[in-house]
């Protein structure tokens, strides 16, 4: 008796359509993926568990880094202008205007923000900046830059107020971060975090568990 | 892998001076293209960081000027914790005695135990949390701190500067923990 030929089949597969489906993917985490820009200043934020994500607009982040020094960003181009100008007029600063808006961030005393601001843009680095003045309680600075921040968003939506520090920073720093906002009435505050999840088994995580929302 | 075009060899003879045309095959092998797609989609998730950061609220109470303004607090229920050097947690109940001796320490991986005794301890209503961070700690400790207590469900808390004498038995206390190795 002879044995039924069994047909050879190909191990070929044919790869088109998986490389369509792979090809598929990475255009979409390509395009979704939102690339971290350099930050001139490195920081990096504790953990907690808080869930609201930090807003990404109309802010005034207050940036410690870990040797103490203090820095201001503000994302609104239009109230930069209003600070600079009530700067200049109050304070005699000359400083450019174009410059001041197109700055990322500010790290300087009052007196030298004029050389801070003549400075290139790549040189700005938080380690070489000698950051706003906030250490001496007598004359903190950032009570100065909190006023008149604060003043530019009068009659208006309050801006977020951030407060964005680096694990390894003393806490004197933070106390006269937060005594720059108590001065000026800024009670609210949000501190940056990266997010972790609440331990097994504490209160909140069975607060979680049992689905009830948590006021922030 | 490529697929070679085998059916122009066994095919039928076309008559004599007939040129064969040979039939290249349009298909070709995209399991390199399949390879390096995926590579770029496993490089991609790896640098990714999906999580965006969060924001923890934090609401300044105004400085009360007068004594009569300040809030009260039962003292059975009130528990301090000083943040010290070193990741140190020393923590007290009620009032500081004068020979220091409720005067305890802790770490923080065993300060959850404490706050969570004390709260069961407790009536709800009488239980405050002060946080006085000394000179000496950072940022990342006041953020713990400051998150433990929404871990534990604390709802009154409140950041209060350090007293002399506790900072200087908090500087105390940290030598003595250096020591020993401070877990």
């Amino acid at each position: 008796m002879g044995r039924a030929k069994l047909p050879r089949k190909s191990t070929t597969i044919d790869m088109t359509a998986m490389c369509d489906v792979a090809f598929l993917l990475l255009s979409f985490f390509i395009l979704t993926t939102k690339f971290k820009p350099s930050e001139a200043i490195a920081v990096t934020t504790p953990n907690s568990v808080a869930a609201k994500v930090a807003p990404q607009k109309d802010y005034v982040m207050v940036i410690l880094d870990k040797d103490g020094k203090v820095f201001i960003e503000m994302d609104d181009k239009a109230k930069k202008e209003v600070v600079a100008n009530t700067l200049n007029t109050t304070r005699n600063l000359n400083l450019d205007l174009k410059a001041f808006q197109n700055a990322l961030f500010f790290g300087a005393p009052l007196g030298s923000m004029a050389s801070f601001l003549a400075m290139p843009e790549d040189q700005r680095k938080g380690d070489r900046l000698p950051g706003i003045p906030v250490k001496d309680t007598a004359n903190n600075e950032l009570t100065i830059w909190m006023r008149v921040i604060k003043d530019a968003y009068l009659g208006q939506k309050e801006p977020a107020f951030l407060l964005k520090g680096d694990n390894l920073a003393k806490f004197p720093a933070f106390k006269s971060i937060i005594d720059a906002f108590k001065k000026n009435d800024i009670l609210k505050f949000q501190m940056i975090t990266t997010p972790e999840a609440a331990p097994v088994g504490t209160d909140l995580w069975k607060m979680n568990q049992a689905g009830e929302k948590r006021e922030e | 892998m490529a697929e070679m075009d085998t059916s122009s060899g066994g095919g039928h003879k076309k008559g004599p001076g007939v040129k064969k045309g040979k039939k290249l095959s349009t298909r070709v092998d995209l399991t390199p293209m399949v390879d390096l797609g995926f590579l770029l989609i496993t490089f991609f998730i790896f640098t990714t960081t999906m999580s965006q950061p969060t924001a923890m609220k934090l609401f300044l109470p105004k400085d009360a000027d007068k004594p009569e303004d300040q809030n009260k607090a039962k003292e059975s229920g009130v528990i301090t914790l000083l943040l010290g050097d070193f990741n140190n947690v020393f923590y007290y109940e009620g009032q500081l005695l004068p020979d220091a001796s409720n005067f305890k320490s802790s770490t923080f991986k065993e300060i959850r135990t404490v706050l969570m005794d004390k709260k069961q301890r407790t009536p709800e209503k009488d239980l405050v949390v002060i946080v006085k961070p000394s000179s000496e700690c950072t940022y990342r400790n006041v953020i713990d701190i400051l998150d433990e207590m929404s871990i534990n469900v604390l709802k009154r808390y409140a950041l209060v500067d350090i007293s002399e004498i506790e900072e200087q038995l908090v500087k105390i206390s940290d030598k003595n923990g250096a020591a020993t190795g401070a877990q």
